[in-house]
Protein backbone atom coordinates (compact mmCIF):
# COMPACT_ATOMS: atom_id res chain seq x y z
CA UNK A 1 0.00 0.00 0.00
CA UNK A 2 1.65 3.39 -0.56
CA UNK A 3 1.75 5.88 2.00
CA UNK A 4 0.83 9.85 1.92
CA UNK A 5 2.51 12.26 4.57
CA UNK A 6 -0.05 15.06 5.45
CA UNK A 7 1.66 17.90 6.67
CA UNK A 8 -0.88 20.48 7.89
CA UNK A 9 -1.12 22.09 11.34
CA UNK A 10 -4.02 22.21 11.44
CA UNK A 11 -5.64 18.80 13.23
CA UNK A 12 -9.01 19.38 10.73
CA UNK A 13 -7.56 19.60 7.76
CA UNK A 14 -5.50 16.54 8.51
CA UNK A 15 -8.51 14.57 10.22
CA UNK A 16 -10.49 15.47 6.65
CA UNK A 17 -7.48 15.18 4.34
CA UNK A 18 -6.68 11.87 6.13
CA UNK A 19 -10.23 10.66 5.08
CA UNK A 20 -10.01 11.69 1.90
CA UNK A 21 -6.74 10.26 0.97
CA UNK A 22 -7.65 7.16 2.46
CA UNK A 23 -10.25 6.68 0.64
CA UNK A 24 -7.86 6.74 -2.36
CA UNK A 25 -5.87 3.46 -0.92
CA UNK A 26 -3.05 5.25 0.98
CA UNK A 27 -1.99 4.57 4.46
CA UNK A 28 -1.72 8.18 6.01
CA UNK A 29 1.11 9.49 7.79
CA UNK A 30 0.37 13.11 9.93
CA UNK A 31 2.68 15.92 10.88
CA UNK A 32 2.17 19.25 12.05
CA UNK A 33 5.02 21.19 10.56
CA UNK A 34 7.75 20.58 8.24
CA UNK A 35 10.21 19.52 10.69
CA UNK A 36 8.47 16.79 11.90
CA UNK A 37 7.71 16.10 8.25
CA UNK A 38 11.31 15.79 7.38
CA UNK A 39 11.42 13.39 10.38
CA UNK A 40 9.05 10.94 8.65
CA UNK A 41 10.63 11.39 5.68
CA UNK A 42 13.88 10.28 7.15
CA UNK A 43 12.89 7.14 8.21
CA UNK A 44 10.41 6.22 4.97
CA UNK A 45 9.88 8.29 2.01
CA UNK A 46 6.31 8.32 1.41
CA UNK A 47 4.91 7.69 -1.85
CA UNK A 48 3.14 11.18 -1.69
CA UNK A 49 2.97 14.49 0.35
CA UNK A 50 0.42 16.58 0.61
CA UNK A 51 1.59 19.64 2.15
CA UNK A 52 0.45 22.83 3.72
CA UNK A 53 2.37 25.94 3.03
CA UNK A 54 1.97 28.49 6.10
CA UNK A 55 2.75 26.36 9.36
CA UNK A 56 4.85 27.42 12.77
CA UNK A 57 8.74 25.98 12.61
CA UNK A 58 9.01 25.18 9.49
CA UNK A 59 6.44 26.23 6.53
CA UNK A 60 5.96 23.93 3.55
CA UNK A 61 7.86 25.84 1.33
CA UNK A 62 10.61 25.33 3.24
CA UNK A 63 10.28 21.80 3.83
CA UNK A 64 10.25 21.33 0.32
CA UNK A 65 13.39 22.87 -0.70
CA UNK A 66 14.91 20.26 2.32
CA UNK A 67 13.10 17.28 0.71
CA UNK A 68 14.05 17.69 -2.66
CA UNK A 69 17.61 17.87 -1.53
CA UNK A 70 17.61 14.86 0.80
CA UNK A 71 18.60 11.46 -1.16
CA UNK A 72 15.68 9.92 -2.38
CA UNK A 73 14.07 13.32 -1.87
CA UNK A 74 13.07 14.03 -5.62
CA UNK A 75 10.95 10.42 -5.12
CA UNK A 76 7.35 11.51 -3.45
CA UNK A 77 4.87 13.08 -5.09
CA UNK A 78 4.55 16.26 -3.57
CA UNK A 79 1.12 17.99 -3.87
CA UNK A 80 0.52 21.59 -2.47
CA UNK A 81 -2.72 21.85 -0.20
CA UNK A 82 -2.89 25.43 0.44
CA UNK A 83 -4.88 28.89 1.25
CA UNK A 84 -2.37 30.42 -0.56
CA UNK A 85 -4.13 30.97 -4.30
CA UNK A 86 -2.29 33.80 -5.66
CA UNK A 87 -0.09 33.33 -9.28
CA UNK A 88 3.17 33.83 -7.32
CA UNK A 89 2.73 31.10 -4.83
CA UNK A 90 1.85 29.01 -7.47
CA UNK A 91 4.87 29.40 -9.55
CA UNK A 92 6.97 29.59 -6.65
CA UNK A 93 6.42 26.43 -5.62
CA UNK A 94 6.16 24.89 -8.81
CA UNK A 95 9.39 26.59 -9.11
CA UNK A 96 10.33 24.56 -5.94
CA UNK A 97 9.93 21.57 -7.12
CA UNK A 98 6.34 20.59 -6.18
CA UNK A 99 4.50 18.02 -8.65
CA UNK A 100 0.47 19.54 -7.92
CA UNK A 101 -1.15 22.11 -6.57
CA UNK A 102 -4.47 22.43 -4.39
CA UNK A 103 -6.20 25.50 -3.66
CA UNK A 104 -8.45 25.33 -0.14
CA UNK A 105 -11.24 24.49 -0.14
CA UNK A 106 -10.96 21.15 -1.31
CA UNK A 107 -12.65 18.42 -1.72
CA UNK A 108 -12.60 14.90 -2.75
CA UNK A 109 -13.16 15.34 -6.63
CA UNK A 110 -10.06 17.47 -6.32
CA UNK A 111 -7.76 15.65 -4.52
CA UNK A 112 -8.52 12.68 -6.64
CA UNK A 113 -8.23 14.50 -9.57
CA UNK A 114 -4.87 16.09 -8.88
CA UNK A 115 -3.36 12.34 -7.65
CA UNK A 116 -4.44 11.20 -10.65
CA UNK A 117 -2.62 13.85 -12.68
CA UNK A 118 0.69 12.95 -11.22
CA UNK A 119 0.16 9.46 -11.45
CA UNK A 120 -0.34 8.19 -7.67
CA UNK A 121 -3.88 6.55 -8.70
CA UNK A 122 -5.02 4.99 -11.83
CA UNK A 123 -7.38 7.02 -13.89
CA UNK A 124 -10.91 5.78 -13.70
CA UNK A 125 -12.35 4.36 -16.71
CA UNK A 126 -14.22 7.39 -18.24
CA UNK A 127 -16.91 7.94 -16.55
CA UNK A 128 -20.96 7.83 -17.50
CA UNK A 129 -22.44 11.31 -17.33
CA UNK B 1 -46.41 18.56 -9.58
CA UNK B 2 -49.57 16.75 -10.57
CA UNK B 3 -49.40 13.82 -13.57
CA UNK B 4 -50.81 15.87 -15.25
CA UNK B 5 -48.55 18.78 -14.96
CA UNK B 6 -45.36 16.20 -15.24
CA UNK B 7 -46.35 15.11 -18.85
CA UNK B 8 -46.78 18.70 -19.91
CA UNK B 9 -43.41 19.54 -18.94
CA UNK B 10 -42.38 15.90 -20.26
CA UNK B 11 -43.87 16.42 -23.58
CA UNK B 12 -43.11 20.43 -23.74
CA UNK B 13 -39.36 19.16 -23.18
CA UNK B 14 -39.02 16.78 -25.86
CA UNK B 15 -40.80 19.24 -27.98
CA UNK B 16 -38.39 22.44 -27.57
CA UNK B 17 -34.92 20.85 -26.52
CA UNK B 18 -35.44 17.07 -27.79
CA UNK B 19 -34.66 16.39 -23.72
CA UNK B 20 -35.94 12.70 -23.66
CA UNK B 21 -37.40 12.42 -20.12
CA UNK B 22 -38.50 8.92 -18.69
CA UNK B 23 -41.39 9.01 -16.48
CA UNK B 24 -39.63 8.63 -13.01
CA UNK B 25 -37.76 11.83 -13.45
CA UNK B 26 -40.10 14.03 -11.33
CA UNK B 27 -36.75 14.81 -8.91
CA UNK B 28 -34.77 15.75 -11.83
CA UNK B 29 -37.87 18.55 -12.58
CA UNK B 30 -38.35 19.51 -9.44
CA UNK B 31 -34.58 20.09 -8.61
CA UNK B 32 -34.02 22.26 -11.84
CA UNK B 33 -37.40 24.19 -12.32
CA UNK B 34 -38.27 24.84 -8.55
CA UNK B 35 -35.63 27.49 -8.18
CA UNK B 36 -36.68 29.21 -11.17
CA UNK B 37 -40.23 29.16 -10.61
CA UNK B 38 -38.97 31.25 -7.07
CA UNK B 39 -36.96 33.06 -8.83
CA UNK B 40 -39.81 33.99 -11.58
CA UNK B 41 -41.43 35.13 -8.41
CA UNK B 42 -44.09 32.26 -9.00
CA UNK B 43 -45.75 29.92 -6.35
CA UNK B 44 -44.31 26.40 -7.72
CA UNK B 45 -44.30 24.13 -10.74
CA UNK B 46 -47.66 24.60 -10.95
CA UNK B 47 -47.91 28.05 -11.91
CA UNK B 48 -44.61 28.26 -13.90
CA UNK B 49 -46.53 25.25 -16.42
CA UNK B 50 -49.26 27.75 -16.88
CA UNK B 51 -46.95 30.24 -17.76
CA UNK B 52 -45.45 28.04 -20.11
CA UNK B 53 -48.95 27.27 -21.86
CA UNK B 54 -49.44 30.45 -21.85
CA UNK B 55 -46.70 30.70 -24.12
CA UNK B 56 -44.58 33.25 -21.50
CA UNK B 57 -41.36 33.76 -24.23
CA UNK B 58 -38.63 34.50 -21.07
CA UNK B 59 -40.24 31.43 -19.26
CA UNK B 60 -39.97 29.14 -21.88
CA UNK B 61 -36.41 29.86 -22.91
CA UNK B 62 -35.31 29.63 -19.09
CA UNK B 63 -36.77 26.51 -18.66
CA UNK B 64 -34.90 24.84 -21.47
CA UNK B 65 -31.78 26.22 -20.20
CA UNK B 66 -32.59 24.76 -16.66
CA UNK B 67 -33.17 21.56 -17.71
CA UNK B 68 -30.40 20.83 -20.12
CA UNK B 69 -27.30 22.30 -18.44
CA UNK B 70 -24.79 19.72 -16.99
CA UNK B 71 -22.05 20.06 -15.41
CA UNK B 72 -18.68 20.10 -17.29
CA UNK B 73 -15.27 20.19 -16.39
CA UNK B 74 -11.92 20.43 -18.28
CA UNK B 75 -10.56 17.58 -20.14
CA UNK B 76 -13.78 15.61 -18.93
CA UNK B 77 -12.72 11.71 -18.88
CA UNK B 78 -9.16 12.66 -20.24
CA UNK B 79 -9.21 9.60 -22.42
CA UNK B 80 -10.56 11.62 -25.41
CA UNK B 81 -7.94 14.10 -25.05
CA UNK B 82 -5.47 12.32 -25.07
CA UNK B 83 -6.83 10.39 -28.24
CA UNK B 84 -7.27 13.92 -29.89
CA UNK B 85 -3.77 14.53 -29.04
CA UNK B 86 -2.10 11.26 -29.59
CA UNK B 87 -4.29 9.75 -32.70
CA UNK B 88 -6.96 12.39 -34.00
CA UNK B 89 -4.53 15.28 -34.82
CA UNK B 90 -1.07 13.39 -36.07
CA UNK B 91 -3.64 11.91 -38.50
CA UNK B 92 -4.92 14.82 -39.38
CA UNK B 93 -1.87 17.08 -39.74
CA UNK B 94 -0.65 14.65 -42.08
CA UNK B 95 -3.82 14.63 -44.20
CA UNK B 96 -4.12 18.17 -44.14
CA UNK B 97 -0.52 18.81 -44.62
CA UNK B 98 -1.07 20.56 -48.44
CA UNK B 99 -4.14 22.99 -47.26
CA UNK B 100 -3.25 23.69 -43.89
CA UNK B 101 -6.10 24.09 -42.01
CA UNK B 102 -8.60 22.41 -39.88
CA UNK B 103 -11.74 22.21 -38.47
CA UNK B 104 -13.06 21.45 -35.48
CA UNK B 105 -16.68 21.47 -33.81
CA UNK B 106 -17.31 20.99 -30.23
CA UNK B 107 -21.50 20.15 -30.69
CA UNK B 108 -22.34 20.74 -27.30
CA UNK B 109 -19.70 23.05 -26.34
CA UNK B 110 -21.48 23.86 -23.11
CA UNK B 111 -19.57 26.37 -20.41
CA UNK B 112 -16.53 26.07 -22.82
CA UNK B 113 -14.44 23.75 -20.92
CA UNK B 114 -14.52 20.87 -23.62
CA UNK B 115 -13.56 23.64 -26.60
CA UNK B 116 -11.07 25.21 -24.39
CA UNK B 117 -9.44 22.03 -23.48
CA UNK B 118 -8.98 21.09 -27.06
CA UNK B 119 -7.53 24.67 -27.78
CA UNK B 120 -4.66 23.91 -24.71
CA UNK B 121 -4.18 20.33 -26.44
CA UNK B 122 -3.86 22.66 -29.84
CA UNK B 123 -0.80 25.39 -28.50
CA UNK B 124 0.35 22.70 -26.63
CA UNK B 125 1.49 20.97 -30.34
CA UNK B 126 3.53 24.13 -30.82
CA UNK B 127 5.67 24.26 -33.94
CA UNK B 128 3.68 20.98 -35.59
CA UNK B 129 0.84 23.49 -36.44
CA UNK B 130 2.70 27.14 -36.50
CA UNK B 131 1.08 28.85 -39.70
CA UNK B 132 -2.32 26.39 -39.89
CA UNK B 133 -5.57 27.53 -39.57
CA UNK B 134 -7.43 26.33 -37.32
CA UNK B 135 -10.82 26.88 -36.27
CA UNK B 136 -12.69 25.59 -33.48
CA UNK B 137 -16.72 26.28 -33.45
CA UNK B 138 -18.74 25.77 -30.04
CA UNK B 139 -22.12 25.28 -30.21
CA UNK B 140 -24.66 24.97 -27.27
CA UNK B 141 -28.20 25.53 -27.34
CA UNK B 142 -28.18 27.96 -24.05
CA UNK B 143 -27.63 31.95 -24.86
CA UNK B 144 -26.38 31.80 -20.78
CA UNK B 145 -24.13 29.25 -21.44
CA UNK B 146 -22.38 30.05 -24.54
CA UNK B 147 -22.02 33.91 -23.10
CA UNK B 148 -20.13 31.87 -19.86
CA UNK B 149 -17.94 30.02 -22.23
CA UNK B 150 -17.17 33.17 -24.41
CA UNK B 151 -16.65 35.34 -21.15
CA UNK B 152 -13.81 32.40 -20.25
CA UNK B 153 -13.94 33.33 -16.52
CA UNK B 154 -14.12 29.95 -13.93
CA UNK B 155 -14.18 29.69 -10.60
CA UNK B 156 -11.15 28.49 -8.54
CA UNK B 157 -13.43 25.76 -7.68
CA UNK B 158 -13.68 25.09 -11.39
CA UNK B 159 -10.25 25.28 -12.40
CA UNK B 160 -9.03 22.55 -10.09
CA UNK B 161 -11.05 19.89 -11.87
CA UNK B 162 -9.31 18.02 -14.52
CA UNK B 163 -6.95 21.01 -15.14
CA UNK B 164 -3.46 20.30 -14.77
CA UNK B 165 -1.58 22.83 -12.42
CA UNK B 166 1.05 23.74 -15.35
CA UNK B 167 -2.00 24.23 -17.68
CA UNK B 168 -3.31 27.10 -15.14
CA UNK B 169 -0.40 28.54 -14.95
CA UNK B 170 0.53 28.61 -18.53
CA UNK B 171 -3.29 29.53 -20.38
CA UNK B 172 -5.38 31.74 -17.74
CA UNK B 173 -5.28 34.81 -16.09
CA UNK B 174 -5.78 35.34 -12.13
CA UNK B 175 -8.27 37.94 -11.42
CA UNK B 176 -9.13 37.57 -7.84
CA UNK B 177 -11.24 34.83 -6.64
CA UNK B 178 -11.62 33.97 -10.53
CA UNK B 179 -9.28 32.53 -13.47
CA UNK B 180 -9.85 33.84 -17.15
CA UNK B 181 -8.74 31.74 -19.94
CA UNK B 182 -5.68 34.09 -22.80
CA UNK B 183 -7.08 36.33 -25.27
CA UNK B 184 -4.73 34.23 -27.44
CA UNK B 185 -7.00 31.00 -26.65
CA UNK B 186 -10.41 32.59 -26.62
CA UNK B 187 -9.81 34.26 -29.82
CA UNK B 188 -9.36 30.48 -31.02
CA UNK B 189 -12.96 29.68 -30.67
CA UNK B 190 -16.25 31.03 -32.03
CA UNK B 191 -19.07 30.51 -29.96
CA UNK B 192 -22.46 30.13 -31.70
CA UNK B 193 -26.34 29.25 -30.23
CA UNK B 194 -27.19 26.08 -32.22
CA UNK B 195 -30.18 23.66 -31.17
CA UNK B 196 -29.17 20.14 -32.38
CA UNK B 197 -32.57 19.77 -33.56
CA UNK B 198 -32.29 21.65 -36.28
CA UNK B 199 -30.85 21.97 -39.11
CA UNK B 200 -26.65 22.76 -38.70
CA UNK B 201 -25.64 22.19 -42.87
CA UNK B 202 -24.63 25.94 -42.39
CA UNK B 203 -21.54 25.19 -40.25
CA UNK B 204 -19.98 23.44 -43.10
CA UNK B 205 -17.86 20.44 -42.56
CA UNK B 206 -15.23 19.55 -40.06
CA UNK B 207 -12.38 17.06 -39.84
CA UNK B 208 -13.33 16.47 -35.78
CA UNK B 209 -16.85 16.66 -34.46
CA UNK B 210 -17.17 16.47 -30.51
CA UNK B 211 -20.20 15.93 -29.39
CA UNK B 212 -20.07 14.13 -25.74
CA UNK B 213 -22.91 13.55 -23.64
CA UNK B 214 -25.35 15.39 -24.88
CA UNK B 215 -27.55 12.73 -27.11
CA UNK B 216 -27.91 10.47 -23.88
CA UNK B 217 -30.68 12.80 -23.67
CA UNK B 218 -32.55 12.07 -26.85
CA UNK B 219 -34.33 9.23 -27.43
CA UNK B 220 -33.12 6.85 -30.12
CA UNK B 221 -34.85 8.53 -33.59
CA UNK B 222 -33.71 12.03 -32.56
CA UNK B 223 -29.94 9.87 -31.87
CA UNK B 224 -30.30 8.23 -35.35
CA UNK B 225 -31.43 11.58 -37.53
CA UNK B 226 -28.90 13.57 -35.43
CA UNK B 227 -25.97 11.17 -36.35
CA UNK B 228 -27.00 11.05 -39.96
CA UNK B 229 -27.12 14.52 -40.33
CA UNK B 230 -23.41 14.92 -38.44
CA UNK B 231 -22.22 12.27 -41.43
CA UNK B 232 -23.20 15.18 -44.09
CA UNK B 233 -21.09 17.75 -41.54
CA UNK B 234 -17.68 15.42 -41.49
CA UNK B 235 -14.85 15.13 -43.63
CA UNK B 236 -14.83 11.45 -45.20
CA UNK B 237 -11.20 10.68 -43.13
CA UNK B 238 -12.64 12.71 -39.98
CA UNK B 239 -12.82 11.82 -36.61
CA UNK B 240 -16.70 11.79 -34.60
CA UNK B 241 -16.16 11.24 -30.98
CA UNK B 242 -19.25 10.66 -28.20
CA UNK B 243 -19.54 10.83 -24.57
CA UNK B 244 -18.58 7.10 -22.46
CA UNK B 245 -22.30 6.03 -22.32
CA UNK B 246 -22.52 6.95 -25.82
CA UNK B 247 -22.63 4.97 -29.33
CA UNK B 248 -23.76 4.55 -32.83
CA UNK B 249 -23.64 0.65 -32.74
CA UNK B 250 -27.53 -0.48 -33.32
CA UNK B 251 -28.41 2.36 -34.05
CA UNK B 252 -26.80 4.19 -37.89
CA UNK B 253 -24.05 2.74 -40.04
CA UNK B 254 -23.26 6.25 -40.69
CA UNK B 255 -20.16 5.90 -38.43
CA UNK B 256 -18.17 2.58 -37.40
CA UNK B 257 -16.35 2.49 -33.80
CA UNK B 258 -12.54 2.50 -33.73
CA UNK B 259 -11.48 -0.70 -32.08
CA UNK B 260 -9.19 0.09 -29.24
CA UNK B 261 -10.09 3.63 -29.20
CA UNK B 262 -13.28 4.02 -27.40
CA UNK B 263 -15.54 6.83 -28.06
CA UNK B 264 -13.96 7.92 -31.34
CA UNK B 265 -16.00 6.94 -34.79
CA UNK B 266 -14.82 7.26 -38.65
CA UNK B 267 -17.60 7.95 -41.06
CA UNK B 268 -18.63 5.26 -43.16
CA UNK B 269 -18.34 5.76 -47.22
CA UNK B 270 -21.79 6.74 -47.63
CA UNK B 271 -21.75 4.55 -51.00
CA UNK B 272 -21.99 1.40 -48.61
CA UNK B 273 -24.46 2.82 -46.22
CA UNK B 274 -26.50 4.24 -49.27
CA UNK B 275 -26.67 0.67 -50.29
CA UNK B 276 -27.89 -0.95 -46.71
CA UNK B 277 -31.74 -1.34 -47.51
CA UNK B 278 -31.27 -3.86 -50.53
CA UNK B 279 -29.05 -6.02 -47.78
CA UNK B 280 -30.23 -5.62 -44.61
CA UNK B 281 -29.07 -7.14 -41.88
CA UNK B 282 -25.85 -7.75 -43.52
CA UNK B 283 -24.31 -4.41 -42.29
CA UNK B 284 -20.74 -4.79 -41.38
CA UNK B 285 -19.92 -6.94 -43.96
CA UNK B 286 -21.08 -4.69 -46.38
CA UNK B 287 -19.02 -1.71 -44.85
CA UNK B 288 -16.07 -4.52 -44.43
CA UNK B 289 -15.87 -5.02 -48.81
CA UNK B 290 -17.05 -1.40 -49.51
CA UNK B 291 -13.41 -0.42 -47.67
CA UNK B 292 -11.42 -3.48 -49.82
Amino acid sequence: MKTCLVVDDSSIVRKVARRIVEALGFQVIEAEDGVEALVHCKKAMPEAILLDWNMPVMDGFQFLGTLRRMPGGDEPMVVFCTTETGIDHITKAMGGGANEYIMKPFDKDIVMAKFQEVGLIARDEQTAA
Amino acid sequence: MNPTEYEYLRKFLKDNSGLDLSADKQYLIESRLLPLARKAGLSGIGELVQKLQGGARTVITDVVEAMTTNETFFFRDKVPFDHFRDHIMPEIIKARAAKRSIRIWCAAGSTGQEPYSLAMCLKDMGAALTGWRIEIIATDLSQEVLEKAKAGIYSQFEVQRGLPIQMLMKYFKQTGETWQVNPELRAMIQHRQLNLLHDFAQLGTFDVIFCRNVLIYFDQDTKINIFNRLARQIEPDGFLVLGAAETVVGLTDTFRPIPERRGLYKPNDPRAVAAKPALAGATPRLAVMAGR
